[in-house]
């Protein structure tokens, strides 16, 4: 196994996150250490309800941890104020939503070149790299579209180009393909190892075999803990097909 | 009857499920109601003071009066006494008091200037209208009586001394009487620019030609007595104030029918240019009455601006318990409700709530009047409680089922016809798509963008806020109006105006509740905002907005249409006030500068702690349990 922690983009030593107090006490994530390093794609599989989202909410900088240490890109984030938080997640993190959480009323290139645009960018700077984002992820001729008009696999693929709308460190997926059909599911796919490909630091939450499959590292949960880690030889996209079996 | 029931018991049993928002809506539409029901209540209110100070007084049914006829500049002609005196012959005529002497002069109180309306009387008493003392004695030589709400003003009772013209009196009593107002005793002057009803006939033909030398008198018979008070002191004292030519003379006249009054002055008044002036005692009562009047004008207009308020709040209180309530609609709509039917029962529960607020309205209002009904030291006794009319009822009800039924209707409907199954599945009211301004926020700093982006999803909603806004400045812009009228048209000393006590109260009244209310909306439409955005607004902090900004935005959808709403309350204003008044007093531009300014801070203020708690809610929370 590589060593990731001097190189680690993302770091987290005993991280706990707890609701309720006395005997409704819940842990939903339950001392996890973890480092992923730069370029590395790292799957975190389990259950339902065993803590994964939580624990990408925190390691995304959208929760707060009740314990633990969150460092990204060498800088702890989990003690840092809420405007610095901010910060962080608009330059330093993309997400990815099961959801997809597009805004209803923007087209595809208004709801990328959102988080360009919060970000202090200028207007036609942020369109730019908006229509870039979607050429990439194969939507150029969508960019007009409103959600509605676009199908399950595209909007997950409007939202991956959202998330990398700032060139973040690392881009959080929680589920990418929850919410998706088969086909829709091997597109996003294809994106995700394109992005590793690329160097992309991926963490991706997932309960799918398949997406697991393609990442560098696979961390088994189970009650809010880490219980088992596998290290893969990672998919280029021609071994892609044949590992998650969705083509022939 | 079952289905009446059933109505019944949801339309309750939903107002019992969100009661601070049906509390909410209660006080907005009695806002509306209770000033609505002010001014109703105050119709007619100082009638019976002024019955009792009539009989107290043995109240004239006629007063006439005969002044000096100017009839060039500094010349006037003799006064007539003998057509004064044949009054007294005429028929119908049973009793009578004067002629009595009477001029305007300078009186000097309290280190106060102002002009009186100084009668010679005798010092035994009369049969017709003779004053009633409420402290002291009555008239002597070097001594004066003041009417009692003219005391009151300057602040003198018995035992003070003034001045009349430079002359040292003592005060020696106070008195009240049914002959003449405070402020309105311009009688006996030719050109009096108070009447009584239209103007006389003969003021319109002019006046007449200026008479050969002899038949005039050299006497500066100067303007007619504007906002003055009166004093009554003896004949000696009055002929000395003032020389003969330049006197007016008084007559109380008592009819066999005080009925007749009206028609007694009819038949009795000059149909030429005349210094004989007649007023009968149904026209003074109703001058008394003007006091009131004013204050009664000024809140039934300004409930009609409430209840548009009222509107803004119930329809956007509305929209929010409608969305809370798609689901339920689903449901009533599953077991076999029809569409008509789930209207009525979403109707029903404003209704319900309309009644409460008109029962609330009409009990308050009705409690409050005798506060703004006090007849003053004028007249004798007190209002009492207003009495409550079933037309009060009628109309203060409708108002208030009016305001719930246009602004709940639309919402109602739509529900009702909203399909089953997407009820069912509760799913949010996809927001509106308004490109032009999606497209202008991205050229404008991060809290302008989101602030516009929230006004581009819910246009309607931002058209209640800059509506309410809107009417709430147009108020204020009248209330400006209003006491810039009053200083301009009293001219007197500001510190003797008989009106300014009641007008600031009742304009205090009416611009508490205006602000109020508005305050209400703006805190109402502002947290609807944030509910309905916090789904966006969740994702606009996921992907790196902070709270701060997203809390900025949702305020800055407010203060934006605020201001629209603000500058275009300002001309809405100044028309409304000219479309209610004739008087040309506007406020000054600083004022309404303020206003504006003023209001725009005042929303970014109240919206602020809505907007901050709706930005701060937990962003994982938000984006997990809400699917968009």
């Amino acid at each position: 196994m590589r060593d990731t922690a001097d190189t680690a983009v993302l770091r987290a030593r005993g991280l706990r996150k707890e609701y309720g107090t006395g005997e409704g006490l819940v842990r939903a994530v339950d001392g996890v250490d973890l480092d992923v390093a730069a370029g590395e794609t790292v799957a975190v599989m389990g259950p339902s309800g065993c803590g994964k989202s939580t624990l990408l909410h925190l390691l995304g900088g959208l929760d707060r941890p009740s314990s633990g240490e969150v460092w990204l890109g060498g800088r702890r984030i989990d003690q840092i104020g809420e405007r610095a938080l901010a910060r962080v997640r608009r330059t330093d993190v993309g997400i990815v939503f099961q959801a997809f959480h597009l805004m209803d009323e923007l087209t595809a290139v208004e709801n990328v070149e959102l988080p360009a645009l919060l970000a202090g960018r200028s207007p036609s700077v942020a369109r730019r790299q908006a229509a870039s984002l979607l050429e990439r992820v194969g939507l150029a001729d969508r960019e007009g579209f409103l959600p509605s008009a676009l199908s399950g696999g595209q909007r997950q693929r409007v939202a991956i180009a959202r998330a990398l709308s700032n060139e973040p460190l690392i881009v959080f997926a929680d589920e990418p393909t929850g919410n998706l059909d088969s086909a829709a599911t091997v597109d996003v796919l294809r994106l995700f190892d394109s992005l590793r490909v690329a160097g992309q630091t991926l963490v991706i939450v997932t309960h799918d075999a398949r997406i697991a499959a393609t990442a560098d590292r696979l961390i088994s949960m189970r009650d809010g803990a880490f219980v088992d880690e596998t290290r893969l030889t990672g998919g280029s996209t021609g071994q892609l097909g044949a590992l998650v079996g969705l083509e022939g | 009857m079952g289905r009446v029931l059933l109505v019944g018991r949801l339309a309750v049993r939903n107002v019992r499920r969100r009661p601070a928002e049906a509390a909410l809506l209660v006080l907005a539409i009695m806002a509306a109601t209770t000033i609505l029901t002010l001014g109703l209540a105050l119709h007619g209110v100082t009638d019976d003071p002024y019955q009792r100070t009539r009989e107290a007084t043995a109240g004239a049914d006629i007063v006439a009066s005969v002044g000096p006829l100017e009839v060039a500049p500094g010349r006037a002609a003799p006064v007539d006494l003998a057509k004064l005196e044949a009054l007294s012959d005429a028929p119908g005529v049973v009793d009578h008091g004067g002629p009595y002497p009477a001029t305007t002069t300078q009186l000097e109180a309290n280190g106060v200037r102002t002009e009186v309306w100084a009668v010679g009387r005798d010092s035994a008493a009369v049969s017709v209208d003779q004053p009633k003392l409420t402290q002291g004695s009555w008239v002597q030589d070097g001594g004066v009586v003041i009417e009692a709400a003219f005391a009151n003003a300057l602040d003198v009772g018995a035992g003070d001394q003034v001045t009349l013209n430079g002359r040292s009196f003592q005060v020696v009593g106070v008195a009240v009487t049914a002959a003449a107002p405070y402020t309105h005793v311009c009688f006996g002057h030719p050109v009096c620019s108070f009447f009584f009803g239209s103007v006389p006939a003969w003021v319109r033909q002019g006046p007449p030609a200026e008479r050969p030398d002899g038949q005039t008198a050299t006497v500066d018979v100067g303007p007619p007595p504007d906002d003055a008070g009166l004093v009554w002191l003896t004949r000696t004292d009055a002929r000395g104030l003032a020389p003969a030519a330049a006197l007016s003379y008084v007559m109380n006249l008592k009819l066999a029918d005080p009925a007749a009054a009206p028609g007694f002055v009819d038949a009795h008044s000059p149909t030429s240019w005349d210094a004989l002036f007649l007023a009968s005692w149904l026209d003074i009562r109703e001058t008394y009455g003007e006091f009131v009047q004013g204050a009664q004008r000024a809140l039934v207009t300004f409930s009609s601006l409430l209840a548009v308020l009222a509107m803004a709040s119930v329809a956007v209180l509305v929209g929010g318990r409608m969305a809370d309530q798609t689901r339920r609609v689903g449901l009533l709509k599953a077991v076999g409700g029809t569409p008509g039917l789930v209207a009525v029962v979403l109707l029903a529960e404003y209704m319900v709530l309309a009644v409460l607020a008109a029962t609330g309205g009409l009990t308050v209002g009705w409690l409050a009047a005798p506060l703004l009904s006090d007849p003053g030291a004028g007249l004798l006794g007190s209002a009492g409680a207003p009495s409550l009319t079933l037309s009060t009822v009628g109309v203060v009800t409708g108002v208030a089922l009016g305001v719930a039924m246009v602004a709940s209707f639309a919402s109602a409907v739509r529900a009702a016809r909203t399909s089953t199954v997407h009820a069912l599945a509760d799913s949010a009211r996809r927001p509106r798509r308004t490109r032009w301004l999606i497209a202008l926020s991205t050229r404008l700093p991060v809290p302008l963008l989101l602030g516009l982006r929230v006004i581009a999803r819910r246009p309607r909603r931002v058209v209640l806020g800059a509506a309410s806004i809107a009417v709430t400045v147009s108020g204020i812009v009248v209330v400006l109006a209003g006491r810039a009228a009053m200083a301009s048209d009293w001219e007197g000393p500001s510190s003797l105006d008989p009106q300014a006590d009641r007008a600031n109260q009742v304009l205090l009244v009416i611009t508490i509740v205006l602000v109020g209310l508005a305050a209400i909306n703006a805190i109402v439409i502002t947290w609807a905002a944030a509910l309905d955005a916090r789904h966006a607004s969740a994702l606009a902090r996921a992907l790196g907005a902070t709270p701060g900004e997203v809390s900025a935005g949702l305020s800055a959808a407010q203060v934006l249409p605020a201001f629209a709403g603000a500058v275009l309350g300002v001309p809405a204003g100044l028309a409304l006030w000219a479309a209610l008044s004739n008087d040309e007093a506007n406020p000054t531009y600083w004022q309404l500068l303020a206003v504006v300014a003023g209001t725009v801070l005042v929303v970014a203020a109240l919206t602020t702690i809505p907007a901050r708690i709706g930005a701060r809610r937990p962003t994982a929370e938000i984006l997990q349990a809400e699917l968009p």
